[in-house]
């Protein structure tokens, strides 16, 4: 079947997110990791890195999927891609 | 398709007649009352233990309590339709989906082994937290809503529908299983370990006990039954989990918060590490266990002679001792003594090398653990060799955190779980479910595991031998390989040198070490059985489905009756859990590693293949299977050729080569790109796939696509 301009769209604008999401899902993980030893100012306590190890990084990866999950569920009704549900 | 229509209501609690909503209201009200009861339970129990209730009884009351509950909801929820069995009906709300993926997620090492990782190494335990819930961005971003809309049985089935043909399916069947069966020999080992712990019985025993409760489950009711068994092993395990570190938290700080608090312990554990370095009663003990290793050393340098000597001076003190009319129980001494001289000049070179290993770490400082707070070993700005140390550590800990993220993404046990929502929707809702649920206990191993250090640091070294607490002795008696303590330096005090601990027992001895009632401890080891179990589950089921579905129905016999792949599905269940639990009694050499190896294998053979064919069309059957091969191939000589375990199965005397100092367990590390790198350039060398396979993509990659008239979803 041929995609129309509007399914385009919807799928250029799900790379997009993405995209970004998961740049910062690399920093948060590689970048804060690769400069572990730079980034060791007190934090309420922690090293900073160490600190983004145990707890930010985790907030981070919680926020990302949830963000996702609602961007993209909105981005369905706008273009209509949505399922139909029983409830 | 016959017999693979929704069964709709059959009668059962879980069967799930009416709208999905009803369905949902439903659960709530069943596990809210679940939960209720066993809390309820843990607060009869506790008083039953003050009125008397040995600690032996209330470790069988938990042990048979929790399996007959699992075992009661398997057959609550027993099934022989397909679609049930598969994926439970495809009709599993997103939270109660997060929180089966939760637990079939935490195993055993997440839930005992991950905390006293992090109380081991400090820092370097964060790659196990950040890797473990990271690549669930992977999940939610790749694979998850795709898997969904595509909507069949297994992984395999992905691959053989989008890699058109019976070869990416049958190597996505090899890899599943060579994953899955790696994986559930270290689940059903855990099993074993607490079993054992919990009643007392022999290990092998433990192993089929736990079996019990894991194939009741999974051969009545399949999908559906591991489903809400695992809901409920959720609720057990987290609970047991939050409990003692609250309540240590509450002891130390006053604040009933750990995750808030415990970076102002993690401050106070680092100036008594300094503290500690410095110490002239650990120096003393230290410089005891370098002596040992030097004279260990000496003998290593001439084996026979060095035995020889050892030998006769066992045998002179026997003869002394009996010439001088010693005592009997100094002669037995003696007697055994003489008996543990090793037997050829082999064994001894075996022998002494492990305790000069052993001896040469104890001499280090902190107990050879590095500092808590401390990013990588070595120094950035100083000599040569510590610029080489930090910059290897930094390098395995990153290549570590890639190999655990992309294999979370590639596990199928774990993708098959997204196959079982209403919707894409409901998939994508799911995996935010799943990672806030993992979260929760990976939030908070890090404070578990710096708490417990303060507790040692602070109230243990300095105590004199004979006040320490009580529960030393006890763990001591459980496995002395675990813990053991003994006066070095014969000060009669307690130095942090003279302590080796295993971390498989931080969290299980975490509520003695607070000091709470031993039912809590009871109930910590009923979350890690929990914890291991559900694993199990999932991964039997699919290990048996790969078996069953992919290559019996789909490249056998493509005309069996739905039932009678649900049977053989069921037998081959029994047959997967017999050999694994055969395996596992043999207590295969390292555990932790079988962990890591299967991450990496999955990382190497699954994430290329699934996530290039969604997101590039371009990719083809000739590209898939050589990726995946390649993938896979590569990973697995890495690690034959560097594991010490594995270079002794498989015979390898050359010398160890590593590549960029990556250690075995990082071995996905170079499978991951390799695989890339075959899938793309062997798709653009071969023709592009069929229009058929091109409107396969455009059907997953939307939920709903106008005009689409394709349909994948069996149910």
């Amino acid at each position: 079947m041929q995609l129309t301009e509007s399914h385009k769209q919807y799928w250029s604008k799900n790379l997009r997110i993405t995209a970004i999401l998961l740049a910062i899902w690399f920093i948060v993980t590689f970048v804060v990791g690769f400069y572990a030893r730079d980034l060791s100012f007190t934090f309420f306590g922690w090293p900073f890195s160490f600190w983004v190890g145990a707890q930010g990084s985790l907030v981070t990866y919680v926020l990302i999927i949830a963000y996702y999950a609602h961007y993209m569920n909105n981005l369905d009704k706008e273009y209509d891609c949505a399922e139909v549900e029983e409830d | 398709m016959a017999g693979m229509t929704p069964s709709g209501g059959d009668g059962s609690v879980f069967g799930g007649g009416g709208s999905n909503a009803e369905f949902k209201k439903g659960l709530n009200k069943i596990y809210t009352y679940y939960t209720g009861g066993f809390l309820l339970f843990v607060l009869a129990l506790g008083i039953a233990e003050q009125m008397g209730l040995s600690r032996a009884a209330i470790g069988y009351v938990f042990l048979g309590a929790t399996v007959l509950l699992y075992a009661g909801i398997g057959i609550m929820s027993r099934t022989n339709d397909a679609a049930e069995y598969y994926v439970a009906g495809r009709r599993v709300p997103a939270v109660y989906n997060g929180m089966a993926t939760g637990s079939d997620w935490m195993s055993a090492a997440s839930f005992i082994g991950m905390a006293g990782t992090l109380y081991l190494t400090g820092y370097g335990g964060l790659a196990f937290i950040m890797g473990w819930t990271g690549g669930y961005c992977l999940v939610a971003l790749f694979l998850a809503p795709y898997l969904r809309k595509f909507g069949q049985f297994t992984i395999p089935d992905f691959l053989g529908a989008r890699y058109d043909g019976n070869l990416p399916r049958f190597i996505g069947i090899l890899a599943t299983i060579l994953v899955g069966f790696v994986y559930v020999v270290a689940q059903i080992y855990g099993v074993g370990l607490i079993t054992t712990r919990l009643a007392g019985v022999p290990f092998e025993i433990g192993i089929f006990l736990g079996l019990g409760g894991i194939l009741v489950c999974s051969f009545l009711g399949g999908m559906r039954a591991v489903t809400w068994t695992q809901v409920a092993q959720y609720i057990i395990l987290i609970i047991a989990y939050m409990i003692p570190v609250v309540w240590l938290s509450v002891k130390q700080t006053g604040n009933p918060i750990p995750q808030l608090v415990y970076g102002y312990q993690l401050e106070k554990v680092t100036a008594k590490e300094a503290e500690l370095i410095k110490d002239p009663k650990e120096l003393e003990v230290r410089a005891i266990f370098k002596a040992r290793a030097d004279a260990l050393g000496e003998k290593l340098k001439d084996v026979p002679a060095a035995l020889a000597a050892d030998k006769a001076a066992a045998e002179q003190k026997v003869a002394d001792l009996k010439a001088a009319n010693a005592p009997a129980p100094e002669i037995a001494a003696a007697e055994k003594a003489l008996a543990a001289v090793p037997k050829d000049a082999d064994a001894a070179k075996k022998l002494w090398t492990t305790q000069r290993t052993g001896a040469t770490n104890r001499s280090n400082q902190l107990a050879n653990m590095p500092r808590h707070a401390q990013q990588f070993a070595g120094n950035p700005d100083g000599d040569e060799k510590a610029r080489t140390a930090f910059d290897t550590s930094r390098r395995n800990f990153l290549a570590l955190v890639f190999c655990l993220m992309v294999g979370t993404a590639a596990l199928p046990h774990i993708l098959m779980r997204f196959y079982t929502t209403p919707s894409v929707k409901q998939a994508r809702e799911s995996v935010t479910w799943s990672l806030f649920f993992i979260f929760l206990l990976y939030f908070t191993a890090p404070a578990l595991a710096v708490l417990v250090k303060y507790e040692v640091f602070s109230v243990l070294v300095g105590t004199p031998f004979d006040k320490l607490p009580a529960w030393i002795a006890a763990w001591t008696k459980v496995d002395p390989t675990l813990l053991s303590v003994v006066d070095i330096n014969k000060d009669g005090i307690f130095q942090l040198a003279e302590m080796t601990i295993g971390g498989d027992i931080i969290v299980l001895a975490t509520p003695e070490i607070g000091g709470l009632p031993y039912v809590i401890s009871g109930m910590v080891a009923a979350g890690g059985l929990a914890a291991a179990l559900s694993t199990a589950d999932g991964l039997l089921l699919t290990i048996a489905n790969a078996l069953s579905h992919d290559l019996y129905y789909k490249m056998i016999d493509p005309n069996a009756p739905a039932s009678r792949r649900v049977a053989i599905s069921k037998a081959l269940l029994v047959v997967v859990a017999l050999a694994a639990a055969y395996v596992a009694a043999q207590k295969p050499a390292d555990i932790l590693f079988l962990v890591g190896a299967a991450f990496s294998f999955a990382a190497a053979s699954f994430f290329p293949a699934l996530t290039l064919g969604i997101f590039w069309k371009r990719a083809n059957k000739a590209g898939a299977c050589v990726g995946m091969v390649l993938g896979l191939g590569i990973t697995m000589y890495y690690m034959i050729m560097t594991q010490p375990w594995l270079r002794g199965v498989f015979d390898i005397t050359s010398p160890v080569q590593l590549w960029y100092g990556i250690a075995p367990i990082g071995a996905g590390v170079f499978g991951v790109p390799l695989g890339f790198a075959a899938i793309i350039l062997v798709s653009l060398v071969t023709p592009a796939p069929r229009k058929d396979i091109q409107d396969l993509i455009d059907h997953v990659r939307y939920p709903t696509l106008r005009g689409d008239t394709m349909n994948t979803q069996t149910n």
